[in-house]
C-alpha cells in the first residue's frame, strides 16, 4: 500500500501505523459517561465500504491521518492531517 | 504453418561434435554456447552441459529423464515443462551451507561445476523404497491425513508426524547459515512491464519510445519469451532475432531498465510490487561483493502485465511417467537448447498448436511416430505435414496409459472407434490448450473470468493503471502479442502525458490457433494425474466429489490440489474440469480459487537482506559506551539500545560479587549510571501544561516552575501505560521522560492527544531522546561530585537546589546542560542532561570528580536491585495488565480533572478489592532465593488455578539487607503485611514460605534523597 502523507507526499505504509476508526469522538470533561466511554474505547463497527480511520507518520514527518480508504478494494480516496479534521469537526459541534 | 530456419550459435567456427555423453543433442541449432561446455553433476554422476542450458535441458541432453520422486506415492518423475511452472524437476540444487531444496531444474541456469540431488527418494532415484507408498495407494488418497492419523491423539507427535515428515518430505535445507549476501533495492517507474516475451517486448518499445520511464522484468536470462522456443518469423526475420533487436533498441533507452533473471512475484496495492533479481544464481558463487539475489520493491504508475501463458496438460492414465512433457516444453528443448528430448516422439493435441511440434522434432532430427487429435476433424494441412514425415494420425483418439518402469516406452492409444493399440515412443508431448497466467492480476483479489473462446480463465477486471495484454489476457497468437503489448505500452504512456510514438506494423507467419480441449480421458489406465506436484489424481478428485467436498474451496484443501509449492500452475483447471463434469455444471460456475504471492518460492533470505544477525537492526549506543567498552563492561540488550548491565573489576569472577560492590558503592559513597536510554519529550506552548494535564492521571497544576513530578500516564481503557518525570524548565517549557521500552510509544500517544483529541491546544512537542545525554549521579557524595562538574555559580545546595528541583545549568565552561533533582534508587541523586554530542566527555568528567569520593560506574543490573529495594514499579509491574491502583499509586489519581483513562479505571474488575496489589515479600529463611515468577499460594493449599493468589514480579538479592527480596502482586496485599505465603514455582522446584511486608525495603521514611 501506498499512502500520500498531507505533508510528505506518497510513501510506503511501512512508515505509518495504524490506530482505527477515525469517526469516534471521545466523550471528554467531566461530565462524560462511563457507558459512552466504554463504547469510545471499545465497540467498533467492521465497515465493508468506505472507511475513514487514522494512521500515524512516524517514520515521517509524526502528523496523525485520517484516511479514507474502501475496505474492500484499499482505495485510499482522501488524507487529511487529523488535526484539521478534528478542528473542523470541533468548529461543527460548535455550530 | 511456415518453417524457417534460425540462425542460430553461430559463435562456433567450425561445426563442433556434441559434448562428450550428450546423446541426445542436436548436431547444430539452439540458443546455446557449443563453444562453451560446462561440467556438472546429478546425483553424483558428471556430465557435460553448454552455457546456455537450464539443468533441465542438460540432463535431457544426457538421456537423464528420471530426476524425482513424488510426493505421496514416490512414483518416478521427469521433466514436465521447460519454465517456472514445473511440478515434477523439483532437485536440491549446490552443496554444503548452499544447499538449496526444492529449486526447478527447468528454470536453474547451467554453470560450471553445478552440483544437484534428487530428492523424496531412498536409497536411491532408482530404487526408491517408499515407492509401495503407490501399492497402497488407496490408503493415500484425497483426505488420508484426516482420515488416518485421527487416532490415537497421542501418536501424532511422536509416530505419525515423523513417519509423514520422513516419507512425504521435500528437499533437504542446508544445516549451516546462508554464506551469501542478499540486497534490497527500491524502483519506481512510469510504466511497468512484466514479462519480456513477444507482447511484453512490443509494449516496452511502445511505452520506452514516447520517452515513459519503464522497467522491464523477465524471469528469464534472455528475453524474447516463446519467441526463444518456438521457429516463428516476425517481419522477414526469426523471432528470436527479433526478441534480440527489440532488447537492443531497449537497452539504448536511457530512461528504460530491463530486469532479467527477475521474477515479479507479488502484486500490492497502490502500484507496488515485489520483485527478485536472481544476480549471482547463474554462478557457482557470487562474485566479491555481489548478493546472491536482489529484492525489488517497485512502485509503478502504470503496469502491462504481460506474462505469457502455460500449457495444460492431458489427464490419462500415467501421465506422469518421464518422457511426457507437455508440447511446448518439447518445442523449447528443441529449437532453444538443441535437445532431443526422445528420439521417438509421439505428440498427443486438442487443438492445432501442438501440431506444430511436428515439423520441429523433423527439423531436429527426431521422429514423429504418431499424432493423436482428440478432435475427430482435423485440417487436411496438419495431417499432410505430419504423413509426409511419417508420421500416424490418429483423430478422434486418445491416449490411454502409458508403459515403461522409469521412462516412458510406449502409449497405449484409443481410436475414435474404441479400438486401442500400443505405439512405442520415448517422449510424449502433450497440447492440451494454453492458459493465462492470471496468478498476479489475482494477487488483489481480483477474480479471474472464464473465456470461452480459449476455454481457460483470463484476467478480470484489473485495477485502474493495469493492462494485460498477450497470451496473459488470453490473446494467444504471435499477432495478437505484438499488437496488443504495443498498443497497452503506447497507451499507459499516453495516459501519463508522454507523446504518442510511431507505432510498428508487423508481420509474423500465419498461425492456428483452433483448439477443443479435452478435460481427460473417457477411459484412463492408471492413475491419470491432475496435481503432479502434490500427487492428486482424477480418482481424488471424484473421490472428494463423492464425500461431499464439492465447492471449489473445499476440493483444493480435501485433496491439497494446487496447494504444493508450485501453486497448482499445471493442474488447477483440470482439477476444476473434473469437478465441474461430476456436478453436471460449467466450469465458470464452478468458479476458481484464486492466487497469492509469492508467483514461485522466494527465498526467505531475499525478505531478510542485509537484516540478518547482529544487523537484524540497529543498534543504539549510549553515550558512554566507548568509555563503559574500555572498561570491559557487560551489556545487555534492551530493545534496540546497548546498555552496560555492570562493570566488573579485577578479582570479580561472579556477575552478583559485581552487582553488589556496585549497589554498596552508591549507596555509601557515589555511583553514576548512564540513563540516557530513558524516552526525552521536550514540550513547549501556551497549553503545554494544559496538553500534560489530559495526558497524566496525576495532578500537574500546581507544579512551579523549577521543579520536576512523577508522572503516570494511563491508557484510556484505564491501564497503566508508562510513567516517568515531568520538569517545568518555564512557565511553558516542559520535559518529560518516558521508560526506555514505551518511549515512542509515548511519544505517538502525546502526538495523538494533541492533534487528535485536543487539536486546539497550542503546544508543539518534539523527541530530545537523540540529543541529550543523561546521567544519574547517586548516593551520599553525589553532591560533592557534581560541584567540580558543573560550572561555578550555580548553587546545587540542599536549600537552593532540593529534592525534585531542576534547572538549566552549564557545564565544562559554558555548555548549556540540565539538572534534575531525582532519584530512582532512593540515594540524595541528581540527573544531569548534556548535549548528547559532549556526553562521553561529561561522563568522564564524572567519573574524574567522583574518584576522590571512590565513585563507581553502575549498569542497569544495579539500577534494578536499588529500585527493587525502593519498590519502585518498573517494566514488570508496568505489564499493560496493571491499574495505578494495582502497583500502589491510586493515591496520587487527580480527582479533579480529565484525563485520559480517568472513566474506565473505574470499572468494577478494575476497583475490585479482591485485586492483586503491589506489596514487598521476604523469604521467611533468609537464606533462601526468590524466583520472578513465583506464584503466591495460601499455605497448606494445594497448587491450583482456584487457589492462586497473585506473583512475584520482580526479585534481587540486596546486599543493603543481606538476604534475597521481592516485589509482587498479590490479592489484598497492602492489608496483609506481616502475613506468611508460599511462593510456588514448579518451573524452577521452588516452593519457599514468604512474609508480605512493605514494597519499600531500604529508607522508607525517605530521608536519604532528601539530604
Amino acid at each position: 500500500m501506498r499512502i500520500r502523507c498531507s505533508h510528505c507526499g506518497e510513501r510506503d505504509n511501512g512508515e505509518f501505523s495504524y490506530l482505527g476508526d477515525a469517526t469516534l469522538a471521545r466523550p471528554d470533561g467531566m461530565e462524560a459517561d462511563a457507558a459512552a466511554m466504554y463504547d469510545y474505547v471499545y465497540l467498533r463497527d467492521n465497515l465493508a465500504g468506505e472507511h475513514r480511520e487514522l494512521w500515524y507518520h512516524g517514520a515521517g514527518c509524526r502528523a496523525w491521518l485520517v484516511v479514507t480508504r474502501d475496505t474492500r478494494t484499499h482505495t485510499i480516496s482522501d488524507v487529511s492531517p487529523a488535526r484539521d479534521v478534528a478542528r473542523t469537526r470541533r468548529t461543527g459541534e460548535a455550530a | 504453418m511456415t518453417t524457417i530456419t534460425l540462425r542460430r550459435s553461430e559463435a562456433g567456427t567450425a561445426a563442433v561434435s556434441p559434448g562428450r555423453n550428450q546423446a541426445f543433442r542436436t548436431a547444430t541449432g539452439g540458443l546455446i554456447n557449443r563453444q562453451r561446455p560446462l561440467d556438472f553433476s546429478f546425483d553424483g554422476v558428471r556430465h557435460l552441459g553448454f552455457e546456455g542450458d537450464t539443468l533441465a535441458s542438460a540432463l535431457l541432453a544426457n538421456g537423464v529423464r528420471l530426476v524425482g520422486r513424488s510426493f505421496k506415492y514416490h512414483r518416478p518423475r521427469g521433466i514436465l515443462s521447460a519454465g517456472s511452472e514445473e511440478p515434477n524437476a523439483i532437485v536440491e540444487l549446490r552443496t554444503g551451507a548452499r544447499r538449496e531444496p526444492n529449486t526447478r531444474a527447468t528454470v536453474a541456469e547451467l554453470y560450471d561445476g553445478l552440483e544437484a540431488q534428487s530428492q523424496n527418494r531412498w536409497p536411491s532415484l532408482k530404487y526408491d523404497a517408499l515407492a509401495v507408498n503407490a501399492f497402497a495407494a488407496p490408503v493415500f488418497a484425497a483426505g488420508f491425513y484426516y482420515k488416518t492419523f485421527m487416532w490415537p491423539a497421542a501418536f501424532w507427535e511422536k509416530f505419525y508426524e515423523p513417519m509423514i515428515r520422513r516419507a512425504a518430505g521435500l528437499g533437504r535445507a542446508a544445516n549451516a547459515p546462508d554464506p551469501d549476501t542478499y540486497d534490497k533495492a527500491h524502483a519506481f517507474c512510469d510504466v511497468l512491464v512484466i514479462g519480456g516475451g513477444p507482447a511484453g517486448l512490443s509494449a516496452a518499445l511502445a511505452a520506452g519510445r514516447s520517452g515513459a520511464r519503464v522497467i522491464l522484468v523477465d524471469e528469464d536470462h534472455q528475453l524474447g519469451g516463446r519467441l526463444l522456443s518456438e521457429r516463428r518469423e516476425i517481419d522477414f526475420r526469426s523471432g528470436a532475432d527479433w526478441a534480440q533487436e527489440a532488447v537492443a533498441e531497449l537497452e539504448s533507452m536511457s530512461e528504460v531498465r530491463i530486469l532479467s533473471r527477475t521474477t515479479l512475484f507479488g502484486v500490492y496495492d497502490h502500484g507496488a510490487y515485489g520483485a527478485v533479481e536472481r544476480v549471482s544464481d547463474h554462478l557457482a558463487v557470487p562474485s566479491a561483493h555481489a548478493p546472491r539475489q536482489r529484492l525489488w520493491r517497485i512502485t509503478a504508475k502504470h503496469a502491462v502485465l504481460a506474462a505469457g501463458a502455460i500449457e495444460r496438460p492431458h489427464i490419462f492414465g500415467g501421465n506422469d511417467r518421464p518422457g511426457v512433457m507437455l508440447a511446448g516444453a518439447v518445442r523449447a528443448y528443441l529449437n532453444r537448447f538443441g535437445v532431443l528430448p526422445g528420439r521417438r516422439v509421439a505428440i498427443f493435441t486438442s487443438g492445432d498448436d501442438g501440431w506444430r511440434t511436428v515439423a520441429d522434432v523433423a527439423a531436429a532430427g527426431g521422429q514423429v511416430v504418431a499424432v493423436i487429435d482428440s478432435r475427430s476433424s482435423v485440417s487436411p494441412n496438419l495431417r499432410r505435414e505430419a504423413e509426409a514425415v511419417g508420421a500416424r494420425v490418429i483423430a478422434g483418439g486418445y491416449v490411454s496409459g502409458t508403459k515403461g518402469h522409469l521412462a516412458l516406452k510406449a502409449i497405449d492409444v484409443v481410436d475414435t472407434y474404441g479400438s486401442s493399440e500400443t505405439i512405442a515412443c520415448d517422449c510424449l508431448a502433450m497440447a492440451n490448450g494454453w492458459n493465462p497466467i492470471v496468478h498476479l492480476d489475482s494477487h488483489l483479489s481480483r477474480r479471474p473470468v472464464w473465456n470461452e473462446v480459449i476455454q481457460a480463465f483470463v484476467p478480470g477486471a484489473l485495477p485502474s493503471g493495469m493492462a494485460a495484454v498477450g497470451a496473459s489476457a488470453g490473446r494467444l497468437t504471435l499477432a495478437e502479442c505484438l499488437k496488443t503489448g504495443a498498443q497497452a505500452g503506447a497507451e499507459a504512456a499516453l495516459a501519463l502525458g508522454f507523446a504518442a510514438a510511431a507505432r510498428d506494423t508487423l508481420k509474423t507467419d500465419p498461425e492456428g490457433i483452433a483448439h477443443t480441449p479435452l478435460w481427460r480421458v473417457a477411459k484412463p489406465k492408471g492413475k491419470a494425474f491432475v496435481d503432479f506436484q502434490n500427487d492428486v489424481a482424477a480418482s481424488d478428485v471424484e473421490l472428494a466429489h463423492r464425500e461431499g467436498f464439492r465447492a471449489i474451496e473445499h476440493l483444493k484443501r480435501y485433496t491439497t490440489l494446487g496447494m504444493a509449492t508450485d501453486q497448482g500452475k499445471t493442474s488447477n483447471l483440470a482439477g476444476l474440469s473434473i469437478m465441474a463434469e461430476l456436478t453436471g455444471q460449467a466450469i465458470p460456475s464452478v468458479g476458481t480459487t484464486v492466487f497469492r504471492p509469492p508467483f514461485t518460492p522466494v527465498a526467505i533470505g531475499a525478505f531478510a537482506g542485509h537484516h540478518r544477525g547482529k544487523e537484524f537492526r540497529a543498534t543504539r549506543h549510549v553515550p558512554s559506551h566507548a568509555w563503559c567498552e574500555e572498561q570491559g563492561a557487560v551489556f545487555v540488550e534492551t530493545g534496540l539500545w546497548l546498555r552496560p548491565a555492570y562493570f566488573p573489576v579485577a578479582g570479580e569472577n561472579d556477575w552478583m560479587q559485581t552487582v553488589n560492590r556496585e549497589v554498596n558503592t552508591v549507596r555509601s559513597k557515589v555511583g553514576v549510571c548512564d540513563v540516557t536510554t530513558l524516552g526525552k519529550i521536550d514540550i513547549q506552548g501556551r497549553d503545554a501544561l494544559a496538553l500534560i494535564e489530559r495526558a497524566c492521571a496525576n495532578p500537574f497544576g500546581t507544579l512551579a516552575v523549577g521543579k520536576a513530578r512523577y508522572a503516570v500516564l494511563l491508557r484510556e481503557d484505564g491501564f497503566v501505560m508508562d510513567d516517568g518525570t515531568i520538569a517545568r524548565m518555564s512557565d511553558t517549557h516542559f520535559v518529560m521522560t518516558a521508560s526506555t521500552a514505551n518511549a515512542a510509544k509515548v511519544m505517538q500517544h502525546l502526538e495523538f492527544c494533541h492533534q487528535w483529541l485536543w487539536p486546539d491546544l497550542d503546544v508543539q512537542m518534539v523527541s530530545i531522546s537523540e540529543q541529550w545525554a543523561q546521567y544519574a549521579v547517586a548516593g551520599p557524595h553525589a553532591r560533592d561530585t557534581l560541584r567540580d562538574v558543573i560550572d561555578p555559580g550555580f548553587d546545587i545546595g540542599n536549600e537552593a537546589f532540593p529534592f525534585l528541583a531542576c534547572a538549566d545549568v552549564t557545564v565544562g565552561g559554558g555548555i548549556p546542560a540540565r539538572l534534575f533533582r531525582i532519584s530512582f534508587s532512593g540515594e540524595l541523586a541528581y540527573e544531569l542532561a548534556v548535549p548528547a554530542a559532549y556526553g562521553d566527555a561529561a561522563w568522564r568528567a564524572i567519573m574524574q570528580a567522583g574518584s576522590q569520593y571512590g565513585i563507581t560506574a553502575y549498569g542497569s543490573e544495579a539500577l534494578s536491585v536499588m529500585r527493587i529495594e525502593k519498590g519502585h514499579a518498573a517494566g514488570a509491574e508496568i505489564n499493560g495488565q496493571t491499574t495505578a491502583r494495582d502497583i500502589g499509586l491510586g493515591g496520587m489519581l487527580a480527582k479533579k480533572k480529565d484525563y485520559v483513562g480517568r472513566l474506565l479505571k473505574e470499572r468494577p474488575a478494575l476497583t475490585d478489592p479482591d485485586r492483586p496489589i503491589l506489596v514487598g515479600f521476604h523469604p521467611v529463611d533468609p537464606a533462601q532465593r526468590l524466583r520472578a515468577g513465583a506464584r503466591f499460594l495460601a499455605v497448606g493449599a494445594s497448587p491450583s488455578l482456584e487457589a492462586d493468589e497473585g506473583y512475584m514480579t520482580s526479585v534481587a538479592y540486596s546486599p543493603s539487607l543481606g538476604h534475597w527480596i521481592g516485589i509482587g502482586l498479590i490479592r489484598r496485599g497492602p492489608k496483609r503485611h506481616g502475613e506468611r505465603v508460599r511462593a510456588y514455582d514448579p518451573v524452577r522446584s521452588a516452593d519457599i514460605e514468604v512474609e508480605i511486608c512493605s514494597p519499600v525495603f531500604v529508607d522508607p521514611k525517605e530521608e536519604k534523597l532528601r539530604v
